[in-house]
């Protein structure tokens, strides 16, 4: 018994000196004078925060994330102080009308004047009064296709979708959202609609699709499409510009009804400790050199102007690559939904897929 | 020898409350109440269309992959009993040694339109089809089937055999009364093992249907995952955990029967 006993200490001794060094390694790493980003994984040049670091002197540490949702939880929780963070458009504003966000102090963020100002009115829609984000990386909701099989002026209509031809050569998005998107503009409704008259008939003509459908995919649908295992997807301008790089015969389209125009931008949280740091890394960010390392990693639509004058004329009438005022124009950003529209909207995915 | 089987007995005893009472209490505390009490709802959930269809289509699946596991392990362990061929078993046990999501992604590149299939069959396309999600769930269980089911049919006396060659018994009924009876126990084990991860898969309809195919499996996991439901999830675990135990319940009955 006695023994035992003796055990017992040794082992919570070993116990008590294994969480002293756990917690102390955690002090150690976060209490330094780093500034704490947090971004979507591999969503930035490497090198870059290497840069960053050099010219200004100021530690960084950096963090990433998968989706939207997993970083409101991490951010939520407090467990670490964020600095910076970079998000996507509804998760941005959700932040900003919960009173999350700092507003910027413009003079600390001088190339913001490299941001194409087209984007501004998108932005409000989110940040009203473009006090809080700086866009990062833009980008539309569209369809890739095999230019083989499918004319580009096929591809300009969501009708294409319901088309008998292409049974069994359709992607879709394996998201609520992302999917009621043809539906609810070939009827004529906002992508931002969540009453009852615009999402029955939407449900409807996604069941009357259903089983024309290849799949429901969401990152493997960039794969398929580069393998032939498909000829039509609907899926993000970004993976479409990565998938066209890999497949000649793919190309993109953004319908003429309308579709998703999607901004991840830079904001700073309350939980800043080093605001005029944070602002030093977003306008960092904004320098037209860093923007084109950037834009050449990521390669998804930079609204960095100076990016932009950097390519040759072959490089900036890409269309899926910049998307002209034309096809802008017809794009909405999704609003901020409150859980009942979130639980409407889900019920509705689990209607379709059981169907 | 009795206190010190007792102490052996903890790291037992604490493995079972730990990492098999205590869930299962959670999962039970979820499903029968929320914020606002005690309520039935979440269980009663699954008589709801879009819970029942995937619940019948589980059942119809698991039970189509019992029936082709059980044609096709019964002649080839009575085939293994005259050729005893160890390199045939191994064969056969091989793919359970690969992990799951590994061999039905090796599928899954078979059977797409521009696969290895599509060189031979070029106007079939399987994949992402109920079929083909029955075809990865009968290709991953089959081991468990022959298992129990060679073991079994090994174990059979050859003199029992002969015995009732010699009493003039055909072939049919060797079969029927001599060996199936005796084989009974590896029978109901293997269809035990099959049924019950058939009946609560989900990482095989992902795969291979492609997000057209709802199991129930597949709905739990997406409460638990991206609707973020814990208790309508819980909920149809604790359904589906009552027709895991009716399933067990009823074969070990019938083998109770067997020996009165």
């Amino acid at each position: 018994m006695k023994r035992l006993s003796v055990w017992m200490v040794v082992l919570l001794l070993l116990v008590a000196a294994a969480l002293g060094i756990g917690l102390f390694a955690k002090k150690g790493q976060y209490a330094s004078d780093g500034l704490v980003v947090l971004n979507y994984g591999d969503y930035i040049a490497p090198g870059v925060v290497d840069m960053f670091e050099e010219e200004t002197g100021i530690p960084v540490i950096y963090e990433e994330y998968e989706t939207p949702e997993s970083m409101y939880t991490k951010y939520s929780s407090h467990s670490i102080n964020y600095d910076v963070i970079c998000t996507s458009d509804y998760m941005t504003g959700k932040l900003i009308e919960e009173g999350q966000v700092l507003p910027l102090e413009w003079e600390n963020i001088p190339n913001k004047r490299w941001i194409n100002p087209v984007y501004d009115e998108y932005s409000a829609s989110f940040d009203p009064d473009l006090r809080y984000s700086v866009p990062y990386f833009v980008g539309t909701v569209g369809i890739l296709y095999n230019s083989d099989v499918v004319s580009r002026d096929e591809a300009s209509s969501w009708n294409i979708l319901w088309d008998e031809k292409y049974r069994g050569q359709i992607i879709m998005e394996n998201s609520v959202r992302d999917s009621l998107i043809p539906a609810l503009r070939l009827n004529g409704d906002s992508i931002n609609d969540t009453s009852k008259k615009a999402l029955d008939p939407a449900l409807e003509l996604l069941s009357l699709q259903k089983p024309l459908n290849y799949a429901y995919l969401s990152d493997d649908a960039m794969y398929e499409m580069i393998m032939g295992n498909a000829n039509l997807a609907l899926i993000y301008s970004g993976e479409a510009n990565a998938a066209m790089l890999e497949n000649e015969a793919l190309d993109y389209e953004v319908p003429m009804e309308g579709s998703n125009l999607w901004i991840d931008s830079w904001f700073i949280p309350k939980s800043c400790a080093h605001k005029a740091q944070a602002e030093a890394f977003i306008d960092f960010m904004c320098r037209p050199d860093i923007a084109y390392m950037n834009w050449d990693h990521v390669y998804y639509t930079t609204p960095n102007t100076g990016v932009y004058d950097m390519l040759d004329e072959d490089e900036q009438s890409d269309e899926a690559m910049f998307p002209p005022n034309d096809v802008l124009r017809r794009c909405e950003v999704f609003r901020v939904l409150g859980d009942d529209e979130i639980r409407t909207l889900q019920e509705l995915w689990k209607q379709l897929k059981t169907s | 020898m009795n206190r010190m089987s007792q102490k052996a007995a903890y790291p037992y005893i604490i493995w079972i409350v730990g990492f098999i009472i205590i869930p299962i209490l959670y999962i039970f505390s979820y499903a029968v109440h929320d914020e606002n009490g005690l309520t039935l709802k979440y269980v009663l959930s699954i008589l709801w269309t879009v819970h029942r269809k995937p619940l019948f289509l589980s059942l119809y699946l698991a039970f189509i992959c019992v029936i082709v596991c059980l044609i096709i392990s019964i002649p080839l362990a009575i085939i293994l009993r005259q050729v005893q061929s160890r390199i045939v078993i191994f064969l056969f046990m091989l793919p359970m040694w690969m992990n799951t999501i590994l061999s039905i992604l090796a599928w899954k590149l078979l059977l797409a339109p521009r696969g290895l299939l599509s060189h031979f069959l070029p106007s079939v396309s399987i994949l992402n089809t109920v079929f083909a999600t029955e075809l990865g769930m009968i290709y991953d269980l089959l081991p468990f089937a022959i298992i129990p089911i060679h073991t079994a049919f090994a174990a059979i006396d050859e003199d029992v055999i002969r015995c009732a060659w010699d009493l003039g018994a055909n072939r049919w009924q060797v079969f029927c009364k001599v060996m199936l009876p005796l084989a009974r126990d590896g029978i109901v084990s293997a269809i035990v093992m099959v049924f019950v991860p058939a009946l609560t898969s989900f990482v095989v309809s992902d795969m291979l249907g492609g997000g057209k195919v709802m199991l129930i499996g597949n709905v739990i996991e997406q409460e638990f995952t991206n609707l973020m439901d814990w208790h309508l999830g819980a909920g149809l675990s604790l359904v589906l955990m009552v027709f895991v135990l009716l399933s067990t319940f009823i074969l070990d009955e019938n083998e109770k029967n067997e020996y009165e």
